[in-house]
């Protein structure tokens, strides 16, 4: 699995944080998404899939494989 | 498990998509229909007011998904065909199609509520749809004076970028501040101020009466107070009312929405979702959200329902508006009698954290321009913690 993220679309609502907090982060001044690893073990593949799901702002891509 | 055959979904935006992806990814087979009034695929509302109508984004980028995902939905798309009726297990679409289902989602959305007068004139708009925006960004670029009638969540955001754009701006309300229902008088008059800094007249407590007009264009609003603030192009953003037309007379129980059960369930065999559905949040009680967030969750939670497989929904409400540089998150749902309290920052000066308590007890938080320390005002919410508590922590 393989992770992007677009920060000019991200809102900073932090749901991708609740939903996987090994893997995004946001930063501190406004907010905005970061990543924490870009290629997350398999054990967290289900919650990357639910904040990609989630994001309000459709700022996360998620591949898979 | 329910075994369902046929399933339609009204309304193809957020919730809709939302409840259609949900409904496959928890196994669902059968044929899947969505159908929507606009004849657009499902698109993102909230840049609709900011980046679309400031023209920093165009339609393109709003689109919910990239088209192979529309694809692997394997789903029927029914767009700018309107829903009329509801007949038993039957759908009813404005070109007299029927479509019998065994499972309905209902994600109809919202309408903008009009005023009883000038929305026939040139100049005079509404906002919701991406055409909607598109009209008002044309008219914006040629506007010079411009009046906002409403200062909830759309109107002020709509002021922000009109005045980003160079228009001469003033916002009326008839309440005491803006934003007054959603964050309560105190953060209302923070974000008038905001307003007024950036030279936007902001007019509360001032209801409207009329508008003036010459040769079928807009030039003015006439305000309880006997003026008239010129406009040539004016926005009447006074909230909205949910798109239930189409299910008078049916067996489709509706109280401003679509009343459901916990489980989003409004009759055997049909649920809703998003801005349309008022559902029976078991401890906010019957409650209907016109916020983004909750366009996604609920769509989730109506499918799985609807597939036999749901839970209550108990979503910790969030929502979030950008004025101007500043942006504004809350979570849970900030009541009329709540009492805030600042948890830290100073309000007035710059960025602030603040809670919202009823008994003493958090049922609220606020971030202003803290987005990153906002999630952790979030827990507070879910534990509905004594507030005192919650402000040792500040």
């Amino acid at each position: 699995m393989k992770v992007l993220i677009d920060q000019d679309r991200c809102v900073g609502a932090g749901q991708c944080v609740l939903a996987a907090p090994d893997v995004f982060d946001q930063r501190d001044e406004d907010g905005i998404v970061t990543l924490l690893q870009d290629r997350p073990p398999e054990a967290e593949h289900e919650q990357v899939r639910e904040a990609g799901r989630i994001c309000p702002a459709l700022a996360i891509e998620v591949t898979e494989g | 498990v329910t075994t369902l055959d046929r399933v339609v979904v009204v309304g193809a935006a957020a919730a809709g998509l939302s409840a259609a992806e949900a409904l496959r990814r928890n196994g669902f087979t059968g044929s899947l229909t969505i159908v929507g009034n606009e004849p657009h695929l499902p698109y993102d509302r909230p840049p609709l007011s900011k980046q679309v109508l400031r023209g920093d984004w165009e339609p393109e980028r709003i689109t919910l998904r990239k088209p192979p995902a529309f694809e692997t939905l394997d789903a029927q798309w029914l767009l700018g065909s309107p829903a009329t009726g509801l007949d038993g297990r039957s759908v009813t679409l404005a070109d007299s199609r029927a479509l019998p289902f065994d499972g309905l989602v209902i994600a109809t959305g919202v309408t903008p509520r009009t005023l009883p007068y000038g929305h026939a004139l040139d100049g005079v708009h509404t906002l919701r749809t991406v055409d909607d925006a598109l009209a008002l960004r044309a008219g914006l670029r040629a506007a010079r004076s411009v009046v906002v009638v409403g200062a909830g969540f759309l109107g002020t955001e709509v002021a922000a970028t009109a005045a980003a754009l160079d228009c001469a701006v003033t916002v009326v309300d008839p309440l005491p501040a803006p934003l007054i229902r959603q964050l309560g008088k105190q953060v209302g008059e923070l974000v008038a101020a905001l307003h007024t800094e950036r030279g936007v007249t902001v007019r509360c407590g001032v209801g409207v009466e009329g508008m003036t007009e010459q040769d079928g264009h807009v030039t003015g609003v006439r305000l309880g107070t006997g003026e008239t603030a010129p406009a040539d192009l004016v926005l009447v953003a006074i909230g909205s009312r949910p798109t239930t037309d189409w299910l008078a007379d049916t067996e489709i129980p509706l109280d401003d929405g679509v009343l459901c059960d916990a489980r989003c369930q409004a009759a055997p065999g049909v649920v809703a979702a998003g801005d349309v559905a008022r559902w029976a949040h078991p401890t906010l009680g019957p409650i209907r959200i016109e916020h983004r967030m909750n366009a996604t969750e609920q769509g989730t939670a109506a499918a799985k329902a609807l597939l036999g497989a749901g839970e209550p929904f108990t979503p910790v409400p969030y929502f979030w508006t950008d004025q101007y540089d500043v942006k504004l998150q809350v979570y849970g749902l900030p009541s009329e009698n709540a009492e805030l309290h600042v948890h830290s920052g100073d309000p007035g000066e710059g960025p602030f954290a603040a809670l919202y308590s009823v008994d003493g007890r958090v049922t609220a938080a606020l971030a202003w321009h803290l987005p990153r320390p906002a999630r952790q005002l979030r827990q507070f919410v879910i534990d509905n913690v004594p507030v005192r508590e919650a402000l040792a922590t500040g």
